[in-house]
């Protein structure tokens, strides 16, 4: 954890120390030949060997196979392992079930991107507002999904096609995802960007209305639809302000720290935790969409990460106690360009679009050393080949190594004034720590970024678990072994939208009654954890992850006011 | 270890110089519940107010973006408790007084700019407010664009404008009415809904791993920007 939770340093204030300018006037020399080419792509075999050698996923000892549960055997991290192989917050005698504080058609767990749109579209299936409910564990809106910069793919071009997404996007996860899901993602592609365009999302246009689209990694068609370096934000905004206009009702600060089921076997609401008070609340309801989002604050392998203070794999956690199946959990994803300098902003996104834009990788030396667009797990393994395999990296004041990205090429391609028009995001956040990227390079190192896996879902977002569906980056299956860029923002979209009307069908069914409320599955759990020998220590859900000062944490006391 | 002092909600702590404000409280011993969301400047959840030791005025930030400074004296203040108008995007049209009509409030605006001062995306606020006035839905929705909605600037306006809200009607009224329509993708919607690439995808959906693999490699590479 050591990369992620540094805050014993110190260091200048404003722009690059003397040590670092003297590299970047290196960048400067060779930027007008990198301008005339880039480095070719790779081949397959190329970057088959690249991975192996040098992507964390294949570093031996991250991983070990899940000892009890649905998905036992399987391979996953470590960080993921512990906590699947963990005991509940809560035991069954603790909580009432006989006082229902909510009773709904539809719950929604996690109020980013995912859980709006299935709340949205399982008013539009026809329930009444009142009859769902958004539960959510920081703020709503506060996600990923409001924090995606570069873009969201849609086959919306002539020269482009659904079928033309779908090769990218089952080659770019190694051939290892979900046909169906894959084909469903490119399929409602466009119609999820005509519903944006019907909600007054405003993405990037030239005059005649036609979107202005680029490449991301590993696209073969330029399909990247975007607002400014702002698109996850723009999209949130208009999805979050629909919601209220129609009225859903929202509880914040309350995760969901276990599902319920009933005696019929099937999910049928949740446990609430009101995260100031230290109440619970009961809801039931007759069909669940988890949307609880990824695993980032896991901090894999001790990488800083770009995603939020929330994304702790709590549905993971839950889904696994009810019996939904996990897939593809080996699969990290590790954006390449996160920041690795100024220290405060270290593992902070830099969005693709930058290279997307023009700006192209460079070493200490001055030398390009890869195809800017590659796939982002081969393109993090490059980068991270080259700090620690070549030693071609840039030191910071702090020991953190990454490279150049030359983002000053953007505007010698694009024109001046292209980095504060369209990447306004980007350019106020070095520019607030005295680096104008417009005039000198960033220092860039792959960041955790995205679950690829997790539970599976059929093309519906039903888990396989009856009255449990999932929607966005908590399920798995849609980008097998690794996701492109703008395929998450998509992936909501499409899985939200799949996932509540599904979840809407299924509570409006003649077959839709429940049982008697029960946590029996928990104490089923715990048994199994017991039986395989796991000690009881270890707790999950995590809820939010330890970022507090060694010490303070020294001298913290447990006393109850 | 370079260090500096800060006040937090007036109680001083040391903290190592090079911290966003958000990691010095995590380092003094905070746990945050609410104000952090994104920490990346994103979600607007980090909203903090701060004066200089030797300073009369208060200064705005968000705290995930912002580096502690010596003798800091700082709150955050992640919510701000400001009503929305309640609108039906389809019924209401870009009309030059639709935002005076669900806003009027924003006719109070005495022009004094501390919106503008306070907001830490350095967003021309109050000019949007005027250009509501004026009824420029597409002034207010480009000036905006890049609001965080933290409601920083909602908490100090003396006339009670909820200059975010405001925004947020702007833009989707522009981009549902003022921006041009993209006739490629209406074409290609209604396409799919044709069933056009049924048949593709079919035979994609069932090949095997070789097949796609050859294909894949073999895939024709859109020339265009980054490429």
């Amino acid at each position: 954890m050591s990369i992620a939770l540094t805050t014993s340093t110190s260091m200048s204030t404003s722009g690059y120390p003397d040590s670092m300018r003297e590299l970047i006037a290196k960048v400067e020399a060779t930027r007008p030949e990198r301008l005339k080419s880039s480095p070719p792509r790779m081949s397959a075999e190329e970057r088959e060997k690249l991975l192996r050698e040098w992507h964390p996923d294949y570093k031996a000892g991250t991983k070990r196979p899940l000892s009890i549960g649905p998905s036992k055997g399987e391979l996953v991290p470590h960080e993921v392992a512990d906590l699947l192989e963990a005991y509940p917050l809560i035991s069954p005698e603790e909580v009432d079930l006989s006082q229902i504080d909510y009773d709904v058609d539809v719950l929604v767990i996690g109020g980013g991107g995912a859980g709006t749109v299935a709340a949205l579209w399982a008013y539009y299936e026809g329930l009444p507002p009142e009859r769902i409910l958004i539960a959510t564990k920081l703020r709503w809106g506060d996600s990923n999904s409001i924090m995606a910069q570069g873009g969201i793919q849609a086959a919306d071009r002539p020269e482009d096609s659904p079928a033309i997404h779908y090769l990218d996007i089952i080659g770019g996860g190694h051939y290892a995802n979900k046909p169906e899901l894959v084909r469903a993602l490119a399929s409602d592609g466009p119609m999820i960007i005509k519903w944006h365009e019907s909600l007054g999302v405003m993405y990037d246009k030239n005059p005649d209305g036609s979107f202005v689209e680029k490449h991301g990694g590993g696209t073969s068609r330029m399909r990247m639809h975007s607002a400014k370096d702002y698109t996850g934000m723009e999209i949130m905004r208009a999805l979050r302000d629909e919601a209220r206009n129609i009225g859903i009702p929202v509880v914040e600060f309350a995760p969901a720290v276990e599902l319920l089921m009933d005696d019929l076997g099937q999910v049928a609401g949740a446990v609430l935790f009101n995260l100031e008070t230290g109440q619970y609340l009961v809801v039931r309801a007759k069909a669940t969409v988890l949307a609880t989002g990824g695993f980032g604050r896991l901090h894999i392998q001790g990488f800083p990460t770009t995603n939020h203070y929330g994304a702790t794999a709590d549905g993971l956690v839950l889904a696994y106690r009810v019996g939904a199946k996990l897939r593809d959990m080996d699969a990290v994803q590790y954006h390449p360009t996160g920041v690795a300098y100024p220290e405060a902003l270290v593992g902070q996104l830099v969005t693709e679009k930058v290279r997307g834009m023009g700006a192209m990788p460079v070493n200490r030396h001055g030398e390009a050393f890869v195809y800017p667009l590659e796939p982002r797990d081969v393109e993090s393994a490059a980068l991270i080949r080259e700090c620690y395999g070549r030693g071609n990296g840039v030191e910071t004041p702090t020991g953190m190594r990454g490279v150049w990205l030359d983002s000053p090429m953007i505007e010698e391609l694009q024109g001046a004034g292209a980095i504060k028009r369209e990447l306004a995001a980007m350019w106020r956040m070095f520019n607030r720590f005295g680096i104008d990227m417009t005039k000198e390079p960033i220092l860039v190192f792959p960041t955790l970024h995205y679950q690829n896996g997790g539970v599976e879902i059929d093309e519906h977002g039903w888990t396989g678990v009856p009255g449990l569906f999932a929607g966005g980056e908590v399920e798995g299956g849609v980008h097998g072994k690794n996701r492109l860029m703008g395929n998450s923002l998509l992936d909501y979209n499409v899985f939200g939208r799949r996932a509540g009307i599904a979840a809407a069908r299924h509570a409006k069914g003649k077959g839709a009654k429940l049982g008697k409320l029960t946590l029996d599955h928990i104490v089923a759990y715990s048994r199994m954890l017991e039986e395989a020998g796991v000690s009881n220590d270890r707790k999950a859900p995590l809820l939010l992850p330890e970022y507090r000062g060694e010490r303070a944490l020294a001298r913290s006391l447990k006393i109850r006011l | 270890m370079e260090t500096v002092r800060i006040y937090i909600m007036g109680k001083e702590y040391s903290v190592p110089a090079g911290l966003t404000v958000m990691k010095a409280m995590e380092y003094a011993g905070y746990k945050f519940i609410r104000g952090a969301g994104c920490r990346a400047g994103f979600c607007g959840a980090c909203g903090t107010v701060y004066r200089k030791e030797d300073e009369y005025k208060l200064r705005f930030a968000v705290a995930c973006q912002k580096l502690v400074e010596d003798g800091m004296y700082l709150v955050q203040l992640p919510f701000a408790p400001a009503p929305r108008a309640s609108y039906d995007l389809e019924k209401i049209r870009p009309s030059d007084n639709v935002l005076l009509k669900f806003y009027p409030e924003i006719a109070r605006c005495v022009a004094c700019n501390t919106c503008t001062k306070s907001c830490p995306q350095e967003i021309q606020v109050m000019d949007y407010i005027q250009a509501a006035l004026r009824g420029d839905i597409r002034r207010v929705a480009e000036l905006s664009f890049d609001c965080i909605q933290c409601g920083l600037c909602s908490m100090r306006c003396p006339a009670d404008i909820k200059h975010y809200h405001v925004a947020q009607l702007a833009r989707r009224l522009y981009g549902k009415y003022l921006a041009p329509k993209a006739e490629h993708l209406a074409q290609r919607v209604a396409e799919i809904e044709q069933g056009k690439f049924n048949a593709e995808l079919d035979r994609l959906t069932r090949m095997e791993r070789k097949e796609l693999t050859k294909l894949y490699e073999a895939r024709q590479i859109e020339e265009g920007v980054g490429v």
